[in-house]
């Protein structure tokens, strides 16, 4: 559509257009959040309730954070394939050192995190793509991982298992701290100046550059933070399963990518949305387990109905940002 | 006395044969983490044929299988919560980690759901658990062996995969057999991880270092890749212990008609997942007095009754044994002597 429009004068109505995919666009993470939830409603009413929501949201917490890691890579225009291994790192040494010695494993925690900064670092002055480099690091966390624990095991800290244990009253645990979340990070990444050239980092690098500002720094910072919230998730889920596993964490790197993408964010170009990511994380979350166990499917086919739904549910995405381009 | 009352009741059961029925109403759901090998169709198709007669009979009201798509721990631990929202009275688990299900399992019996674990079991205490005595069996391997070769001499072993508790048991089994065995002794030890093509590789590569075997104590699933090993090599052919599958069930069929080949043949039947099945519905049922941890036996074959069990066992598959209530009682009663 708007192409048809000649270049530099867009109509009132083209403009309107614009601006109604653009409104299509930052509503369809909460639209197709509320046909998953629909869904779920209608196949077992009995999920939408307090108690429902702990339990079926609970787990998505850390797959919301660490989608929340990815989004600041992506932002970059970098892609993070080892912030599941890194995951099951973090798991690795809460059940074990942070349990055991806090201090010890607080320590090895923010080491992690500058290592993950380092990391931005050695990206943006090598040049190297970041693709090959956290595929590296992602045998690298796995690695120390099973060093750190062998064989399943290792407790919970108590002060996490009573965070995560948390009820307030009226809205369940997993619904406030999704929209703490979403709520700061938004206001960081989006409300702030410096998080302005966070983004404009990965949108347009050279502009960032000529205007002054350290593409070094920016890209370590959104390591950084990226490496920060990869540490949150570890920790909120051990603080969920109470006990540890080194491959845990495994499957959240594909995860986050997807939540990422499907919260509206975009694979080049900086364009992310912190509450679209954290809405896509839930979304995904609920659409491949408690979705596909009330639907009841064979279990022959359960894995590839896994697989579907989450096919549908990005299809849609596309389709949107077809129309919009 | 609790115990002798409890037995008692479970008797007079056992003699009935018949269940309580008041479960008929009940839903049991069973949660698996993997479905990618022999061994878990195998376990899946026991477990479908016998919960489906259970619901037909009405024993049960539903029982639904449930499998992720991934071995990952947080995918099975949403799915268990899942199934309690999905309102389940029994949930029968094949877990992928011992301990890092047990928050996710501690929300079931918090919410009064009775949960089974077997094979891939859970370590939280409120559930039950229904393992195979794996350390027996490596004992059992030893004393078989000792039949075979009255005079002793030289053992390899072939071990299983590193780093699970298995492994570790029925390693731990054949070393304490050998030690009541001074006529044998282990001369070498390869890792085979349950699988013919890995075992065979392991042999031949330690086969040329070893003084003449006189027998091979393993742990399932390598006994025919160590016979094509010693095959390939030209070397005589040891007696070797079987774990039930069917390649190895075969291949000791076509030596025994050649020459009267003697072994022996031992594994866990996939089909305890109908036993933990049984469980479930007896602790539903009221039995609250079933021990939280069932030791149950492995399933074995002889010289003599192995071939008739050979027809059976699909190409690739593993031999099993379903089990009935009745079976699950008296399992349930060699438990709690």
């Amino acid at each position: 559509m708007a192409a048809l429009l000649p270049a530099g004068a867009p109509s009132r109505s083209g403009r309107e257009t614009a601006r109604r995919t653009r409104l299509l666009r930052a509503l369809l993470p909460a639209l197709s959040l509320a046909i998953v939830l629909g869904a779920i409603a209608w196949l077992n009413p009995r999920a939408i309730s307090y108690f429902g929501f702990s339990l079926m949201l609970n787990l998505a917490i850390p797959i919301a954070l660490a989608t929340i890691s990815q989004m600041f890579v992506i932002a970059g225009n970098e892609l993070d394939l080892s912030i599941g291994t890194f995951v099951g790192f973090v798991g690795c040494v809460t059940a074990t050192w942070l349990h055991d010695a806090p201090l010890l494993g607080a320590a090895v925690l923010l080491g992690s995190i500058a290592v993950y900064a380092l990391l931005g670092a050695l990206i943006h002055l090598r040049n190297l793509p970041s693709i090959v480099v956290t595929l590296g690091m992602s045998f690298v966390w796995q690695g120390l991982a099973i060093l750190i624990l062998p064989k399943p095991g290792g407790k919970a800290p108590d002060w996490l298992l009573a965070v995560t244990g948390f009820k307030p009253p009226f809205v369940p645990f997993p619904i406030v701290a999704a929209l703490v979340i979403a709520a700061i990070v938004h206001f960081g990444l989006m409300r702030t100046s410096y998080g302005a050239v966070l983004r404009g980092s990965g949108g347009n690098p050279a502009a960032i550059a000529r205007a002054g500002w350290s593409l070094l720094r920016t890209k370590m910072v959104l390591f950084g933070l990226a490496g920060l919230f990869g540490v949150l998730s570890g920790m909120t889920l051990i603080g969920i399963t109470t006990s540890a596993d080194a491959n845990i964490g495994n499957g959240y790197t594909l995860l986050a990518i997807a939540g990422v993408i499907l919260g509206g964010g975009e694979f080049m170009g900086g364009r992310v949305s912190p509450v679209g990511a954290v809405i896509g994380a839930l979304t995904l979350a609920l659409a491949a387990s408690p979705l596909l166990t009330f639907m009841r499917i064979p279990p022959d086919w359960q894995v590839a109905a896994n697989g579907a739904i989450l096919i549908v549910v990005l299809a849609a995405r596309v389709l949107i940002s077809r129309r919009e381009a | 006395m609790k115990k002798i009352f409890a037995l008692s009741a479970l008797a007079v059961l056992l003699a009935s044969g018949t269940a309580l029925a008041d479960t008929s109403g009940k839903k049991i759901a069973f949660s698996n983490n993997y479905a990618g090998n022999s061994w878990r169709q195998s376990m899946l198709k026991s477990y479908d044929a016998v919960a489906k007669k259970a619901v037909a009979d009405k024993v049960v009201a539903a029982a639904d299988v449930f499998t992720t798509a991934d071995k990952e721990v947080p995918t099975q631990a949403a799915q268990v919560q899942n199934l309690i929202l999905q309102g389940y009275d029994a949930i029968v688990i094949n877990s992928a980690s011992p301990d890092a299900l047990n928050g996710a399992i501690k929300q079931a019996c918090d919410a009064g759901i009775v949960v089974v674990s077997f094979d891939g079991i859970v370590t939280e205490p409120c559930a039950y658990r229904v393992v195979v005595d794996y350390e027996k069996m490596g004992k059992e391997e030893v004393e078989q062996m000792a039949k075979f070769q009255p005079k002793g001499g030289n053992l390899l072993e072939i071990r299983g995969l590193a780093g699970t508790s298995i492994d570790d048991a029925i390693h731990k089994g054949i070393t304490e057999a050998v030690a009541a065995h001074p006529e044998f002794k282990i001369v070498g030890s390869v890792t085979g991880d349950w699988d013919q093509t890995t075992a065979q590789k392991a042999v031949a590569t330690i086969l040329p270092s070893l003084p003449p075997i006189v027998g091979i104590v393993d742990q399932g699933g390598d006994g025919y890749g160590a016979a094509q090993a010693f095959a390939a090599a030209g070397k005589p052919r040891p007696t070797i212990i079987m774990g039930n599958r069917q390649d190895e069930l075969q291949w000791w069929k076509e030596q025994k008609e050649k020459d009267g080949y003697q072994t022996w043949s031992g594994s866990i039947a996939p089909g305890v997942s109908t036993l933990a099945f049984w469980v479930a519905q007896l602790v539903l049922d009221g039995h609250k007095d079933i021990p939280h941890d069932l030791i149950v036996p492995y399933l074995s074959f002889t010289q003599d009754n192995f071939e008739a069990a050979l027809p059976d066992i699909p190409k690739g598959g593993v031999a099993s044994h379903e089990y009935t209530q009745a079976d699950a009682l008296a399992a349930i009663k060699d438990n709690m002597k």
